[in-house]
């Protein structure tokens, strides 16, 4: 009983392959398979890492320089978003929170394009369905909802458990510790439980909530949460990329099969601050940042590469010099994208705009056109 | 030609719209088996089977949730909240979900989805099943809202709502339900969803109403012909676009308007018609526009309720006050 309520992760309930010095550790049920020579796909791993931590450098730079009204960062949670991207089948569509800029990554969202909607000039440039990725959702966990529904809209269309694994689809629901608190998210493994619906719901548990801590809400480890709805939960160190790609890989089959859904809490930490508004120093020990520190995911992955020899010394220059270009490319992208034009606003509301939006447009427009006239008769 | 009541030409349009499109997909609380706690759906699961009539768990913000993800996948979720009272746990997903995704997205995802709502009271129902939140919903960009008053209007609106590409929330009168019937010809063609009609032409006052006071404005009409006042009555219909153009019309030739609804004044829909007759007719107006509706306090007891509903006496006491002003 007392294992059972203790919320702190222990060797005995976490899937964990790659450990913090960098060690393979072996697990009773996991392995790690990829879908690519193993040392390929590990130095594919600390790429995306690698850049995806960049990304999220730059952008909360660009936020300090004034550039972005607000960045959400994912520092120290590169794995976790990493490990779960990569274990997608292409056909899989995935329904972010706000901070997947890595799965974002992964479904080759354009990075400016995610400076876009924190920049102000629109509310999330891509096309969904192009990527099979989602907007992001700043409500939390509204989004899981809308991954349970596409995930009975995959039932419906016949494309589960049809034995083709490159047309059977399985959906993700992103969330983290925080919204494991909202009803929606709960509603949502009630309905994907009621209908067997072939969703992942992966909670990357980053240890706060804001300046809330996962302990004031969360009383018996998340991942337990799933077996009172009916499904399978389990618990994996987020910051094991090796793990996270296995733990996701698995439950991401189990529902494209017709098995239903799982939930995965990634066991992470959030380095940085919420967003860019916050301060963390308020409400946190500086002693609890520097123990994760030694928990890093991309860290346990370098040491693992060079010590194994997986990767050359070229290697690591030719991908610091990527992150590099991609910084640069950021940088100065942000004043290339284009500001909102102000009679834009009223589009896409509707698909169609009604009469009467369509007169507010047009007074709107006749009044900025006087501002013009006014000059001109200067 | 078929005679129908309202509930029944509802089911017979949610039947015609589910043979038209098989993407149509109906979700919510007892729809199926049960065919809804006012039988709207009655029969559609037998026919159309369980995986298009979706007796969903009891959680309004699930129902609308999965079905934003069912209309991302391409379907056309018709959602049926079981009563006004109870569509508030799906407030956010409403508001802050179906009404902004299109927009979010740049127009690029489509969210094609009817929230059908029984609304209004006069059934002496318990507390919170006799609400009128249209306002809150036609204050929300990204929503249509429409209310049908009467069965002809109910079987082709409906069928219109779930063809519309934007979410329609879909206001039934629910005290109209199994009132009169109506000849149905399902061979007609249609007029446009989002129009305002003129039901009775009238020449001394201009009555606005939708939705079950519809019923009151007639009566009402009736008894002040009666008197030798002639008033014009207006079924509104389209709440979220309003259609204007009929109204201004009709104010202009009666200089005078009074708007009926069952929801609270306060910020109502008659605020905002009152203030639009207002800036585009102040030239032709003889009086004030006034508002007769639910008085700015909760929905009283089922007891108290038919203080509080606006019914045929409030209605020719505010017609008398416009044509005394």
């Amino acid at each position: 009983m007392t294992e059972f309520l203790d919320p702190s992760p222990s060797h005995t309930d976490m899937v964990q392959l790659l450990n913090p010095e960098g060690e393979r550790v072996s697990h009773p049920d996991f392995e790690f398979s990829p879908d690519r020579p193993e040392d390929e796909a590990v130095r594919g791993f600390y790429r995306d890492m690698v850049l995806t931590r960049r990304l999220d450098v730059e952008a909360t730079a660009l936020q300090r320089h004034g550039e972005l009204g607000l960045w959400a960062q994912l520092l120290g949670q590169e794995a976790a978003q990493i490990g779960a991207a990569r274990a997608l089948a292409p056909q899989d569509f995935v329904f972010p929170t706000y901070r997947e800029h890595g799965v974002a990554w992964c479904r080759d969202v354009d990075p400016m394009q995610l400076l876009g909607l924190f920049r102000g000039t629109d509310q999330g440039g891509w096309d969904p369905d192009e990527h099979n990725f989602g907007l992001y959702t700043i409500v939390i966990g509204a989004q899981t909802l809308h991954a349970t529904g596409y995930a009975m809209g995959v039932q419906m269309d016949g494309l589960v458990g049809t034995g083709d694994p490159t047309r059977d689809m399985a959906v993700v629901a992103h969330f983290g510790d925080g919204a494991s608190s909202q009803g929606d998210v709960n509603e949502a493994m009630v309905f994907a439980a009621s209908y067997n619906a072939p969703v992942v719901f992966f909670c990357q548990n980053n240890q706060w909530a804001i300046s809330e801590p996962v302990e004031q809400m969360v009383k018996v480890p998340l991942y337990k949460r799933a077996q009172g709805f009916g499904f399978p939960g389990i618990r994996v160190d987020g910051n094991d990329v090796l793990a996270t790609y296995e733990v996701m890989k698995s439950a991401l089959k189990r529902a494209r099969e017709g098995g239903g859904p799982t939930m995965i809490e990634a066991y992470t930490y959030r380095m940085g601050a919420h967003t860019t508004t916050d301060d963390p120093t308020r409400y946190r020990l500086s002693d609890e940042v520097e123990a994760w520190k030694l928990k890093d995911p991309i860290a346990r992955v370098e040491a693992y590469l060079r010590r194994g020899g997986g990767a050359s010394t070229s290697f690591f220059a030719k991908v610091e010099a990527e992150a590099d270009e991609l910084g640069e490319r950021l940088r100065a992208g942000i004043h290339a994208l284009p500001e909102p034009d102000p009679v834009r606003l009223f589009d896409n509301v509707y698909t169609e705009l009604p009469p009467e939006l369509q007169e507010q447009r047009d007074g709107y427009a006749a009044y900025l056109s006087s501002f013009d006239l006014e000059g001109a008769s200067r | 030609m078929t005679k129908m009541t309202l509930a029944k030409a509802l089911n017979a349009g949610l039947r015609r719209a589910m043979e038209d499109d098989d993407k149509v997909v109906l979700m919510g609380e007892d729809i199926g088996r049960l065919g809804g706690v006012f039988r709207i759906t009655d029969g559609l699961q037998k026919d159309f089977g369980e995986a298009r009539v979706v007796d969903t768990p009891l959680a309004e913000s699930g129902i609308v949730g999965t079905a934003v993800g069912l209309a991302l996948r391409g379907y056309r979720p018709v959602v049926e909240i079981q009563f006004d009272g109870f569509v508030y746990p799906a407030y956010d997903q409403i508001v802050s979900q179906v009404a902004k995704l299109h927009y979010r997205s740049g127009g690029r995802v489509a969210m094609p989805m009817v929230i059908r709502i029984p609304f209004g009271g006069g059934i002496g129902a318990v507390e919170h099943h006799s609400e009128s939140p249209e306002a809150q919903f036609a204050h929300t960009p990204g929503l249509k809202v429409v209310a049908c008053s009467e069965p002809v209007d109910a079987y082709w609106m409906i069928q219109q709502a779930i063809a519309h590409p934007d979410p329609v929330i879909f206001l039934e009168p629910k005290r109209l339900y199994h009132s009169t019937k109506a000849e149905i010809d399902v061979e007609a063609t249609p007029g446009p969803l989002f129009a305002s009609r003129v039901l009775r032409a009238g020449s001394d006052v201009t009555v606005l109403a939708y939705g079950p006071t519809v019923k009151t404005a007639l009566t009402a009409a009736e008894a002040a012909a009666g008197e030798g006042k002639s008033l014009e009555v207006i079924d509104l219909r389209t709440l979220s676009p309003l259609d204007m153009a009929p109204v201004y019309e009709s104010v202009r030739r009666t200089g005078r308007a009074v708007v009926v609804h069952e929801a609270h004044v306060n910020l109502g829909l008659g605020a905002e018609l009152a203030a639009r007759i207002t800036e585009t007719c102040f030239h032709s107006l003889e009086a004030p526009v006034l508002r007769v509706g639910g008085f700015d306090t909760p929905y009283p007891p089922a007891r108290a309720e038919e203080y509080f509903l606006p019914d045929l006496d409030r209605v020719l006491d505010a017609v008398d006050r416009s044509l005394a002003w």
